[in-house]
């Protein structure tokens, strides 16, 4: 009997090096990046991380296929390296000594890369399925562009610069414009009364002495 | 008429010209003026490939010799005549009436697409304040399994630029359709022009407080931050000691000399001498500075460009002065500033331009060390950077073909260094690449792009500054027209000519403006312009003159530099200039991304009749100084022969300004 048993698991062994080797069939290679993903916080990659893995990979094979038949066992992990990276295969228990097809295990991981991924505090690209591809999320978009909403500010301030600019010129225009009505008006007057300190109507032109330098010049004045 | 000078007491102008309103705006203006994009973007470039610290030598010699002095020429003859450039240069003397009109020509070309490049600051502006950067990240392509094929092959940077700001065509004869972002960014710039410039001087007296003194101010922020980044030492050292980088090349034999253009498809040319390094071996040393006569060209036309000279807006500024100014100690001020502040910018692009490269050789060093773990399943962190090359040489000599098999790419942190660019592909490629880098990515783009901004918008007053002035002393429109009238028709017709520039072809009409229209005119004018002023209107009487103006003799120096050492500098270069330029075939890079060494840039030749556009922006501002020195002698000939001909009167400075009020004769 425990001869039995013993030959029983040295065909499992076997069974599991023919199933389980780099480049097998339905084999895949997963690298682990531990130290970039986490830095100071890094775990070591023993064998309880190795049980985790193949329990997340037995849930992910359930979920797919929702049917509770893979145990951890099927689960079977080889040549693990330092670097951390290994191969893994999902075996078949209903069918004998044969692994699960390599479609079905990439999609049921890729349906629950999420939930691995957490479970290790990993992401994407520090816990690689090297042949299983990743979807690309799309970058944010906003419904508006940012940049229209800026220039719209830019754009008003400007236009209420440029009105106010306009309006406070036209209104200093008509200051001096009045201004330099009232100017004249005051001018005219001084003018008339400042004659060589003689007021213009006490002066009588005909009796007085006519200036020829003003004479040339009377056109500028209005006629008394 | 009575000229009684000892009578007149000297009373300030009230001609009713507007003035500044202190001294400090209007050295302000000038220095905003001077101050523009090329102290940024144009400078470092050539401080780096004509070999740092060693290029300052001929570049001061060009200041002291030629910028300097021209500048002090514009400078005293608008103060002296207070008249824009048309109106100067028609007192001077009705046959160099072309001179001004040349300048005004020069400065409208300039203004439709300087503005335009202000235009694309303001589009990177706009677009900084969204999270992540617009620029950072590529776009998904239609089915979202990778990436846009464009972006994914050049970098994002380059596709944001490329695509989604110029969206440019592979060639120039392909103008494609306006671009209606660029149009609205178009609109905005000259609507800012319009705002600053809407009353002349009054307002970009105001606004110039603000536009020259910002940039320094982002400036020094970013040279503090600048400095404190990882590998800015090394861009600072890169900057300015001289280059001794030796070279290999195959065809060269020792003793050759051959030239090399300079891999961003610039004109430059980069000249090596081959000879023997050691008993051994041999090697081509990039040839320095003094013994290159490359360099010295582009010294003394990158003092004369960035000095703004041969514009008409210099003379405008000066019109607006007291004539009793001191235009010598002005004038050595603003060209003193002007270098300083290439000088004091060269320093954070550098510190930023050596961040960018040591990120970019550690991110090398770190994709081969990750195929390296990967490839032979070693631990992680157990090749570091620092122990790379001892790691790379033990497994080179122990798995060689596993090694070769892995495709390293050699890392070269000099080679990252010597990437040098200039000119819009420094700030929007190199440089937005470099701030995606840095923490707090949107602050530091806003801020660039603001300064950007501002250092452009300063340089416009002066070039619209040098159109408006004559124009409103033309008086094209009557009198009683307010002012905000005639800046807004120019801002106007600009705004609706340079639309050309926003179709997809544009950039390339800019690069030709930039090239043909801004270069060899103004060198051609302000030929002139000295020539104008020693030999026509004579050194003796502009010497006087002056002396009026700013209260002592004219030093000896400005005698020598005015009568022969000016021009003679400006001959040389502006031959020099043109000889280079119809070496070889006019050509320009294009973006082509169906081009098999894509996202290199595709060499083309120009088709015959952009070549005769180039011709003709080139001539047309020369044109005139002959048209109109033959129109006026032909009328001169006409009216000699009539009997009531009367000589010219002869104009003085100082005739000018204390006798104003009495009509001539």
């Amino acid at each position: 009997m425990a001869g039995n048993y013993s030959t029983q698991t040295l065909v499992v062994t076997i069974a599991h090096a023919e199933l389980c080797k780099p480049d097998a069939q339905n084999a895949f290679k997963v690298r682990i990046s531990i130290k970039t993903a986490l830095g100071d916080n890094a775990y070591a990659w023993d064998a309880n991380e190795e049980y985790l893995f193949r329990a997340m990979v037995a849930f992910a094979m359930r979920r797919y296929s929702s049917k509770s038949t893979t145990q951890i066992s099927n689960v079977l992990l080889c040549n693990v390296t330092d670097r951390v990276s290994f191969w893994f295969v999902v075996t078949d228990s209903s069918k004998n000594v044969t692994t699960v097809p390599g479609s079905e295990v990439e999609a049921a991981i890729r349906m629950n890369r999420n939930r691995i991924n957490n479970a290790f505090l990993l992401s994407d690209k520090t816990l690689q399925f090297l042949k299983i591809t990743s979807t690309l999320s799309p970058p944010v978009e906003p419904s508006t562009p940012v940049w229209i909403i800026v220039f719209g500010v830019v754009l008003c301030l400007i236009v209420a610069g440029i009105i106010f600019l306009i309006f406070s010129g036209i209104q200093k225009h008509k200051k001096k414009n009045k201004e330099s009505t009232e100017r004249e008006n005051l001018e005219e007057k001084v003018e008339v009364t400042l004659e060589n300190g003689i007021p213009c109507e006490a002066l009588d032109v005909k009796a007085g002495h006519i200036n020829g330098v003003f004479a040339a010049d009377d056109e500028r004045f209005t006629s008394l | 008429m009575s000229q009684d000078l000892s009578a007149t007491p000297e009373t300030p102008e009230e001609d009713g010209r507007p003035k500044w309103d202190n001294k400090f705006q209007y050295i302000l203006s000038c220095i905003g003026f001077a101050v523009g994009l090329g102290n940024v973007w144009r400078f470092p470039y050539l401080c780096q490939i004509h070999g740092g610290g060693a290029f300052l030598i001929p570049y001061f010699i060009a200041l002291l010799f030629e910028g300097i002095p021209l500048l002090h020429l514009e400078l005293a003859l608008g103060q002296c005549l207070r008249k824009g450039s048309i109106g100067a240069w028609n007192t001077i003397s009705p046959y160099l009436g072309g001179v001004g009109v040349g300048s005004w020509m020069v400065s409208i070309l300039v203004s439709l697409y300087y503005n335009t490049v202000l235009t694309w600051v303001m589009w990177y502006l706009i677009n900084s304040f969204q999270e992540p950067l617009p620029w950072s990240v590529c776009p998904l392509n239609e089915n979202r399994t990778g990436f846009n094929e464009e972006c994914y092959e050049s970098t994002a940077v380059n596709y944001f630029w490329y695509r989604k700001t110029l969206n440019i065509t592979p060639d120039i004869a392909e103008s494609g359709t306006l671009q209606w972002w660029l149009i609205l960014c178009l609109a905005a710039c000259w609507a800012i022009v319009y705002l600053c410039t809407i009353r002349g001087i009054e307002t970009t007296g105001k606004a110039i407080y603000v536009t020259a003194i910002f940039p320094y101010l982002v400036l020094t922020i970013f040279l503090i931050q600048g400095l404190t980044l990882p590998g800015a030492t090394e861009g600072l050292i890169y900057l300015f000691t001289p280059n001794v980088m030796v070279t290999w090349f195959e065809e060269a034999d020792p003793g050759d000399i051959i030239e090399k253009s300079s891999e961003d498809g610039s004109s430059d040319v980069l000249i090596y001498k081959c000879g023997k390094a050691d008993a051994t071996a041999w090697g081509c040393l990039k040839l320095n500075t003094l013994k290159n006569p490359r360099v010295w060209l582009d010294a003394a036309t990158q003092i004369f460009f960035s000095l703004s000279l041969a514009f008409g807006g210099l003379i405008a500024f000066a019109s607006y002065n007291p004539t009793k100014n001191d235009c010598e100690k002005d004038a050595v001020t603003v060209a003193i500033v002007n270098s300083m502040t290439s000088l004091y910018a060269s320093i954070p692009v550098f510190s930023v331009l050596g961040f960018k490269a040591t990120t970019a050789y550690w991110d090398c060093l770190d994709r081969n060390i990750i195929s390296i773990i990967n490839e032979f399943d070693l631990p992680e962190e157990s090749i570091m950077r620092q122990n790379y090359t001892s790691w790379i040489s033990f497994l080179n000599s122990s798995y060689p073909e596993k090694i070769g098999g892995l495709n390293l790419k050699s890392c070269d942190l000099q080679e990252f260094l010597d990437q040098s660019v200039s000119g819009t592909g420094l700030a929007f490629i190199v440089f937005t690449q470099a701030i995606i880098l840095m923490p707090g990515s949107q602050a530091w783009a806003i801020l660039f792009f603001i300064m950007l901004f501002s250092l452009g918008l300063s340089s416009m007053f002066g070039n619209i500054e040098g159109v408006f002035t004559p124009l409103l002393e033309l008086q094209i429109i009557p009198k009683s027209a307010p002012k905000e009238l005639l800046s807004g028709i120019i801002c106007l017709i600009s705004f609706l000519i340079a639309l050309c520039f926003t179709l997809r072809s544009g950039s390339y009409w800019i690069d030709i403006f930039d090239r043909y229209a801004g270069s060899v005119p103004l060198l051609v004018i302000a030929f002139f312009e000295v020539i104008g002023v020693v030999y026509i209107y004579k050194i003796k009487r502009f010497s006087e003159d002056v002396e009026w103006m700013t209260g002592r003799k004219l030093n000896l120096f400005w005698q020598i530099t005015w009568r022969f050492i000016s021009p003679l500098l400006l001959l040389i270069v502006f031959m020099a200039f043109v000889t280079l330029q119809m070496q070889k075939p006019p050509s320009y890079t294009a973006w082509n991304p169906k081009y098999e060494g894509f996202p290199m840039k595709e060499e083309k030749v120009y088709p015959p009749w952009v070549q005769a556009i180039c011709v003709l922006l080139a001539a047309l501002p020369c044109v005139w100084v002959p048209l109109v020195a033959l129109f006026h002698l032909v009328k001169q000939k006409r009216r000699s022969k009539s009997p009531s001909f009367v000589p010219p009167e002869v104009f003085s400075c100082q005739g000018a300004n204390s006798n104003f009020s009495h009509p001539k004769e």
